[in-house]
């Protein structure tokens, strides 16, 4: 007698069971998207549809990319991180503060880079251990690393050590007469090697079980703890990337700089499918949601007679819509 | 030592020693005493039972054992060495593999990802997914298992997802293996590819511990057995030399009666009413359940019985509005109605109990109380809130008839053992009184004590006119209530027949396809 365990395993079975598709719906649903939008600005404006454009996209947006990296694998656990805009202005004010004492570039960097991981790990302890909830323990790491900021100078510092100057202007160019910069090349090495992590090591896989049950994975012998606060130390670690990225591209330290930006990244990840709940979700998704947030910005600043409070509306309004509708197009699906 | 010691302890062969023993091991949540001063212990190449009733503290035991759970006093010894694991995750690592009562696994991953996470095979330092799905197919064929390893797991029903859980369990070189109800909703021939796996395991020299409400399962398996009641150790026996009614008195600690007044009932006339309450004409979806009809008569019990995938789940989900139907259509009391969200079915005064308690009924936070009288709240809308007094009346009423316990009606519902969480559901809908009830399982890991207070219930409401549409893999059960069975497979209806000197072996016989040509058919 056959009919037993999975009945009669028919096509229909297999083809409902196994559907790759239906996973990667909502990231294809931000690309189509995407690339309609992308279409929409070359159709409508003069010289959009320009493939340096398209690297300006990226070029100004590459810190944004970092940090909506290290915010996918935080709400992949089914966490949030509201502190990496302020670990971004953190990480800005230290490498101007140690450059102008005269550190070496390369020690100031790697000087950022440990103090981010080290806040996102507190964070992580702080989430896991004591079982605070990751809003409240996160918007503690918000003032907090603000406030450090505020603590090593009120005022912008500018950066002119020669190195990170020479870093921050070197451009590659590309085939075409097109160029780029330094900056989206390690934006795009961190998407790749999140995506890695993500898809084919043990530490993400595990990222995903405990989004998708955190009481299960623990009786599963997964190693939620490490996972838990490993998430908060690398989006600590992309904040202070993300931060450095920014410094490039501003070449000044400053306690205003990246205000509110934690929101983009949240918004980046989540137009790019992740669901804030945890478990499912790609960071290729993520880099897609950078680039319509980006995108979006674009089209204000070509069309030109948009006043800047209207900039704000603006995207406010278009993704919404554009949120609307990647949910009509995954819902038929499911 | 204790006394708990001394008593009822068997004789253990000279060359075995224990590869697990706890001793005098005691837990307290709040002033609960989950467990007091319980000893057991596991032999390589045993299969050992844990028997007791709803809440006696055999989960808790077993994640004492496995680091779930931290113990207030006691030793636990494995392998001759002390150790108090802190995680699951060490007791994994010291050799013990467990499949806790509750499916427990992510729904989220795919089926070979939810067997080997944690130690899947690997090349250049990332996971060889290729690798992976190979063995976990391995896995699934070697236990007699067609499951699709790359399929997701949230796709598959509950039962298939415990096959999966028990595979994860066996796929490792473990030294014991504890499975805490396993075959709670497993068909009899799964529950038989289960008993080859723990065979093998036997043979092997692995401790198994297995825990089950279904005595004759541990008849049939089990060695010996530890026996627990109220948190404390009762006996420890060897099956063998140990009735089953004496197993029953050993573990509610009196003697059972209710059991044979339903089986003296047995073959009571069908009700005389024949008003239809609920009827399904046509009623399909594509991929889940053939065009079907069925016709629920007033105080009448139709069972389900049908193979785990024959569609009976499917069929109630369509019947309750859960989902939605493609083709066909329903009658409420011979009015055609769409039914197209559960919430117009609890209007039409159609409840249903779902099977998978932990996904779709159980909201742990809540109280005993606030989940019973969830569904009453919710047909009577949110802003006509029940009185105060009605609510603890109806709670206590309930609690009684169930024998819910802790009877404190202010627990959290996640702190309950998992049988009377399954108690607490079906008061859920009980309190609702409807007029069509869908039971899916309604009895899944429940004692035979309560399970037997459940069935007389259902059959006491059906007298009193409420109509029952009873789906349970255990057909005996299904024999034992229904006035008419409706058989299922592949996803249809193949027989409908008047439930009169019905066997279970008749009824396998019609499930096996192999039809014999005799005046088995009823009345349509
Ligand atoms: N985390 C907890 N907090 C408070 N009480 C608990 C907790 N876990 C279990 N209990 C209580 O401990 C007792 C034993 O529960 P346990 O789950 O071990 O029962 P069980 O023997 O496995 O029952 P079942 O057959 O229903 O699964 C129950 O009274 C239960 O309410
Ligand atoms: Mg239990």
């Amino acid at each position: 007698m056959s009919a037993t365990t999975v009945p009669n395993p028919t096509t229909w079975d297999r083809v409902r069971t196994y559907s790759p598709a239906s996973r990667y719906l909502p990231v294809v649903a931000t690309f189509a998207l995407f690339i309609g939008m992308f279409g929409f600005g070359g159709i409508s404006y003069q010289g959009f549809f320009d493939w340096q454009v398209f690297l300006s996209l990226l070029l100004d947006n590459s810190f944004l990319i970092v940090l909506a990296v290290g915010m996918t694998f935080v709400i992949l656990s089914g966490g949030i991180d509201l502190s990496v805009g302020s670990v971004v202005a953190l990480s800005t004010m230290i490498a101007a503060k140690t450059m102008e004492m005269g550190w070496s570039p390369y020690l100031s960097m790697a000087t950022v880079l440990l103090v981010g991981t080290l806040l996102g790990t507190l964070m992580g302890v702080l989430v896991h251990y004591l079982d605070i909830e990751p809003f409240i323990a996160t918007l503690a790491g918000l003032f907090l690393a603000r406030g450090l900021t505020y603590l090593i100078s009120k005022n912008s510092i500018p950066i002119t050590d020669e190195t990170f100057v020479e870093l921050a202007f070197a451009s590659i160019t590309l085939p075409g007469g097109y160029y780029t910069t330094w900056t989206v090349v390690i934006a795009l090495a961190t998407v790749v090697v999140a995506a890695y992590v993500l898809a084919r090591t043990r530490f993400g896989r595990t990222v995903y079980a405990v989004g998708g049950n955190e009481a299960s994975a623990m009786l599963m012998g997964l190693r939620v703890a490490v996972v838990k606060v490993g998430v908060y130390a690398i989006s600590g670690f992309c904040a202070a990337l993300g931060g450095l990225l920014f410094a490039l591209y501003t070449l000044s330290g400053y306690s205003l700089h990246a205000v509110g930006m934690e929101l983009d990244a949240i918004a980046a990840v989540v137009i790019g499918g992740t669901l804030l709940t945890g478990g499912r979700g790609f960071v290729v998704g993520s880099l897609l949601g950078v680039l319509v947030l980006g995108t979006i910005q674009t089209f204000i600043s070509f069309d030109g007679t948009l006043n800047s409070w209207w900039t704000r509306i603006a995207i406010g309004v278009l993704l919404l819509v554009f949120v609307v509708v990647q949910r009509l197009m995954t819902r038929r699906q499911s | 030592m204790t006394h708990t010691q001394e008593r009822g302890v068997t004789e253990l062969p000279n060359d075995r020693r224990p590869v697990v023993e706890m001793r005098d091991v005691s837990i307290a949540f709040g002033n609960v005493q989950a467990l007091d001063r319980v000893s057991m212990r596991l032999l390589p190449g045993e299969i050992h039972a844990l028997m007791g009733e709803n809440g006696a503290g055999k989960s808790t035991l077993i994640k004492a054992l496995t680091g779930v759970y931290s113990i207030d006093t006691g030793r636990i010894v494995v392998g001759g060495e002390e150790h108090e694991f802190a995680t699951p995750a060490a007791a994994q690592a010291a050799g013990i593999s467990t499949v806790y009562q509750e499916v427990n696994l992510v729904p989220n991953l795919t089926v070979a990802e939810n067997m080997l996470l944690g130690r899947e095979p690997r090349r250049f330092g990332g996971i060889n997914m290729g690798a992976m799905n190979r063995r976990a197919r391995a896995t699934l064929e070697r236990l007699g298992l067609d499951i699709n390893p790359g399929s997701l797991l949230g796709h598959h029903p509950i039962a298939v997802q415990q096959l999966v859980a028990i595979a994860r369990a066996v796929d490792v070189d473990a030294r014991v293996v504890i499975l805490d109800e396993p075959t709670s909703s497993l068909d009899a021939e799964e529950v038989q590819k289960l008993f080859d796996v723990m065979r093998r395991l036997r043979e092997h020299g692995v401790a198994v511990l297995f825990v089950s409400h279904f005595l004759d399962q541990v008849y049939e398996i089990a060695d010996r057995m530890t026996i627990l009641r109220n948190g404390r150790l009762v006996e420890e026996r060897m099956v063998a030399e140990t009735s089953q009614l004496e197993l029953v008195r050993l573990m509610i600690g009196r003697e059972l009666e209710v059991l044979d007044r339903l089986d003296r009932d047995h073959g009571r006339a069908a009700p005389n009413s024949a008003t239809p309450v609920l009827t399904a004409v046509g009623l399909g979806r594509k991929g889940s359940l053939e065009a079907t009809d069925l016709t629920l008569f007033e105080g009448e019990v139709v069972g389900i019985a049908g193979l785990l995938g024959s569609g009976r789940t499917e069929l109630a989900r369509l019947l309750f509005g859960a989902d939605t139907a493609d083709h066909g259509g329903l009658e409420v009391r011979s009015t055609r109605r769409r039914l197209r969200s559960p919430r117009h079915a609890i209007d039409r005064k159609i409840a249903f109990s779902s099977e998978d308690r932990k996904a779709e009924g159980v909201i742990g936070d809540l109280t005993v109380a606030d989940n019973m009288l969830l569904a009453l709240q919710a047909s009577r809308g949110w802003l006509r809130p029940i009185p105060s007094a009605t609510r603890a009346k109806l709670v206590r009423e309930y609690i009684q008839a169930l024998d819910i316990r802790p009877t404190d009606p202010n627990a959290l519902m996640r702190n309950l053992s998992g049988g009377n969480q399954q108690k607490v559901l079906l008061a859920r809908w009980l309190i609702t009184e409807p007029d069509v009830l869908i039971l899916d399982e309604p009895t899944r890991g429940i004692d035979i004590g309560a399970k037997a207070q459940i069935q007389t219930m259902v059959a006491d409401l059906a007298a009193k006119g409420m109509s029952v549409l009873f789906i349970s893999a255990e057909l005996e059960e299904v024999l034992r209530l229904s006035h008419r069975v409706v058989v299922m497979r592949d996803r249809r209806k193949i027989r409908e027949l008047a439930n009169e000197d019905v066997s279970v072996g008749d009824l396998l016989e019609i499930i096996a396809g192999e039809t014999r040509q005799t005046e088995l058919e009823g009345p349509a």
